[in-house]
């Protein structure tokens, strides 16, 4: 299965609800290309919500860097959401747990960023 | 099972769809090990990280080469080889990308990652062959089926390039 995105917008945070793969090739060119796409808009506080990601690989781990590392570039905010166990796990492996600002609830992810 | 091994070999055309024809046949090698969850995820995540090094570094996206796939599935041990036809790389001079410097590094965490979820893990360069990575998990029976594999007793790096 491949990686699936939809885009919602909450209060100023854009939501990103993935779901499926995010695995070196599309997946990871998927990612990319939509957070590309919400910054050339203007939009830089951003919610990834992995709630329904299935498999996620080295390289889909260092997407999640890239983005998190363009958005804050642009001086916003990139945050996760709803990690799975697999994810969580992966995360806490490569040290990057304390990197990233994690949330399992949307609202209070939302609530969370800069007004 | 008898000493003699389990053997499933395959060899796939050196293409990036074939990473989950390479996870398939690890979730059934899985099953015939008797290993649970976890440990199954485990060995699928580093199979499908040392397919990517093998068909992105070693055969450099080259569809007319091949990658090699072997399974022994030993009473007390699963034992994959996955070789490529490139000219090998050296495990010591990959960066840690735990380190500070190197955390918000978009790559570099495959082999960290096979590392962390094996017991042992080997890269050997074979002359006129190519690449061969060895990645060996553990089996306690007593604990197989319960936990989905054994706690990480000791880790083997080694590299001949």
């Amino acid at each position: 299965m491949s990686m699936k995105a939809t885009i919602r917008q909450v209060d100023s945070v854009i939501v990103i609800d993935i779901s499926g793969r995010i695995t070196l090739g599309e997946g990871c060119s998927q990612l990319r290309e939509l957070i590309r796409d919400q910054l050339s808009k203007g939009k830089k506080q951003v919610l990834l919500n992995l709630a329904d990601v299935t498999y996620i690989d080295s390289s889909g781990i260092g997407e999640l860097v890239s983005a998190y590392t363009a958005v804050s570039n642009q001086g916003g905010q990139l945050k996760l959401l709803n990690l799975t166990k697999k994810v969580h796990d992966l995360l806490q492996i490569t040290k990057l747990y304390t990197v990233f600002d994690i949330h399992d609830d949307e609202a209070k992810a939302i609530a969370s960023f800069q007004k | 099972m008898t000493s003699e091994p389990s053997v499933v070999e395959v060899i796939l055309e050196s293409d990036l769809k074939n990473l989950e024809v390479a996870e398939e046949i690890v979730r059934r090698v899985a099953g015939i090990a008797g290993l649970g969850e976890e440990s199954e995820h485990q060995i699928e995540m580093a199979v499908h990280e040392s397919m990517i090094n093998a068909i992105w570094h070693g055969n450099k996206n080259d569809a007319s080469k091949s990658v090699w796939l072997r399974f022994d599935v030993y009473k007390d041990r699963l034992e994959i080889r996955v070789r490529d036809q490139g000219n090998g790389f050296n495990v010591a001079e990959i960066p840690d990308p735990c380190s500070t410097e190197n955390l918000l590094k978009v790559s570099g965490r495959g082999i960290f990652l096979i590392r962390t979820f094996m017991d042992e893990f080997q890269v050997r360069y074979l002359p006129g062959s190519g690449t061969e990575v060895t990645m060996v998990k553990l089996i306690d029976p007593a604990h197989q089926a319960k936990q989905g594999g054994t706690e990480r007793e000791h880790e083997s790096h080694n590299s001949t390039s």
